[in-house]
């Protein structure tokens, strides 16, 4: 059996078989993301429930476990409304801007040591050019909509992102020294052994700083003033409904996804275990990728259950006055000892 | 037809037709991001040129930065369409003449006499492990360190420069100083003051 499937397979041209492999790789990418997209947004209603002494959704399906379907089906079903005033291609446009590079991006992102759609050798580079373009979804949207609250929460999300990512940046660049590589798998390589070897430790200022940086390239809470339902009702996507509304929403949870992703396998290890030892290593790589992400997951969460929002100016200078500032030195910090100390080498 | 030169024409028409289109579209937010579109198109051309690393920093900088600030000041112009129009008739000659000049320029330098196929041979493949990046950074910081230090001094001085030009005294402007901010104590702002209550006249 498996060998006439074997027999069918190589009886298609080969252009044929690459586009289909890719094909299936992608899907089996990205609907699991989606699923994940729809359960996390349960997850966070439940969570930040029960952090606020309620209980969440509880009323579709055993214990609201289909909460998430139910409000999918709603969007699907409800009018997309196109203002008469907007811009009507760049409007239909922006959702697909905010999805499309978020989504793009997780082909790099390596599961396990195998499981990689696109092993790239310039895999964190097209991580950052895929991420820094996120924010045209959201400039676009502003500007398309031709609305004032969406035209003010679009500017003041592009001046965020433009000025968190150049900390990533920098904080990526940390990595980069000790790995020495761009490629995402042999960054998680050269952790390899156990918790001690992780890039958690000798960069830990610049984990808290692109962890941060995460949040706030994402619009999350504490950092979610380009929403900002206070002031300006809904930011970006005021003048959204279904489908296209929600196409900006699985863009964020993606882009929080990917971010804790990225988290994981810059700083934490990827898909290692973190002692290797008996009962640590009988749980599968892939298993231990999923805990990390989702331990990350859990803190985006817990922020936006525990903090209140920043106001702007103060965002703006956290990321330009004190993060920057510790990325650089901690940068310039790692370099001397590379260079100098004589177990500049045990450091990488 | 190969599936790669199929790719390569794509893109190429793409960016001419995205080029075209920055110059001849009215909007100027949608010219800036017909911008987008070109450098897009450009950087999937480089790609397939085996230079990955350029193609990325291209969409990096200009697309993830450069184009997010002209757009920022672009959108937030206010633009009358119409007198845009004006005084196209008087300029069209002028405009002629140079675009004329330039293109016969162009024709004679970049013609095949000094950029024909024929002049350059062909560059070896490389094997799928190669790394363009490791190779660029190799390059500049051997062979061409001066004139890459030199350039990032520059870039320094633009930089500074640039602040000192915008920078305006703490003085003259009003500025928050959140360290001050947060180490306020309820002592310091809150006066309770008992006061007896009225009685009903």
């Amino acid at each position: 059996m498996i060998a006439h499937l074997e027999a069918a397979w190589r009886g298609f041209p080969l252009w044929s078989r690459l586009v289909l492999g890719s094909l299936g790789g992608i899907i089996a990418i990205v609907v699991p993301l989606m699923i994940a997209v729809a359960y996390l947004t349960f997850a966070e209603r439940k969570i930040i429930g029960y952090m606020q002494v309620r209980i969440g959704p509880n009323r579709v399906g055993p214990r609201g476990w289909l909460q998430p379907i139910a409000d999918a089906l709603k969007l699907l079903f409800k009018e997309i409304i196109i203002p008469s005033s907007a811009n009507k291609y760049l409007f239909v446009l922006a959702p697909v801007l905010a999805i499309g590079p978020s989504l793009v991006a997780w082909a790099v992102i390596p599961f396990t040591s195998r499981l990689v759609l696109a092993n790239i050798n310039a895999g964190l580079l097209f991580i950052l050019a895929m991420t820094s373009m996120g924010v045209y979804g959201v400039i676009v949207a502003g500007w398309a909509s031709n609305s004032k609250y969406a035209f003010l929460g679009s500017l003041r999300s592009a001046a965020q992102i433009v000025a968190y990512e150049i900390a990533m940046g920098f904080a990526l660049v940390g990595v980069l020294m000790l790995a020495g590589t761009l490629n995402l798998r042999e960054i998680v390589l050269h952790q390899a052994g156990n918790i001690a070897h992780w890039y958690l430790w000798p960069l830990f200022p610049l984990f808290l700083v692109y962890f941060i940086s995460g949040v706030a390239e994402t619009n999350r809470a504490p950092f979610d003033v380009a929403e900002g339902e206070s002031e300006i009702v809904a930011g970006f996507h005021v003048e959204y409904s279904g489908m296209a509304f929600a196409i900006f929403f699985l863009a964020e949870y993606a882009n929080m996804i990917l971010i804790s992703a990225l988290t994981a396998i810059l700083f934490l290890g990827g898909w290692m275990a973190p002692v290797g030892v008996a009962p640590f290593t009988w749980v599968p790589p892939l298993a231990w990728f999923l805990i990390k992400v989702s331990v990350l997951l859990f803190f985006f969460l817990w922020f936006r259950a525990t903090f209140p929002r920043y106001r702007y100016d103060q965002i703006m200078r956290l990321g330009w006055k004190v993060l920057i500032p510790v990325t650089l030195v901690w940068i310039t910090l790692i370099g001397v000892v590379m260079f100098f100390a004589p177990w500049g080498g045990v450091v990488r | 037809m190969t599936f790669t030169q199929f790719v390569f024409y794509l893109f190429s028409a793409v960016l001419i037709f995205a080029a075209a289109m920055v110059i001849t579209v009215r909007n100027p937010v949608k010219a800036a991001l017909f911008l987008v579109l070109a450098f897009f198109s450009a950087a999937g051309l480089w790609v397939m040129l085996e230079a990955e690393f350029l193609a990325i920093a291209l969409v990096l900088v200009y697309v993830g930065a450069v184009m997010v600030l002209f757009l920022f000041v672009v959108m937030m112009l206010d633009i009358n369409l119409a007198r845009l129009r004006e005084g196209f008739g008087e300029y069209l000659p002028v405009g002629a003449v140079v675009a004329a000049l330039m293109i016969v320029e162009m024709g004679v330098i970049l013609g095949p006499r000094h950029f024909g196929l024929h002049r350059f041979p062909l560059p070896p493949g490389h094997a799928a492990g190669y790394s363009n990046t490791r190779e660029l950074g190799l390059q500049l910081y051997t062979t061409y360190v001066y004139p890459f230090e030199i350039a990032s001094l520059i870039l320094l001085v633009a930089i500074i420069a640039a602040i000192a030009l915008s920078m305006r005294s703490h003085r003259r402007s009003r500025h928050q100083d959140p360290g001050k901010q947060v180490q306020v104590r309820r002592e310091d702002r809150v006066r309770i003051v008992k006061m007896a209550a009225e009685k009903k006249g």
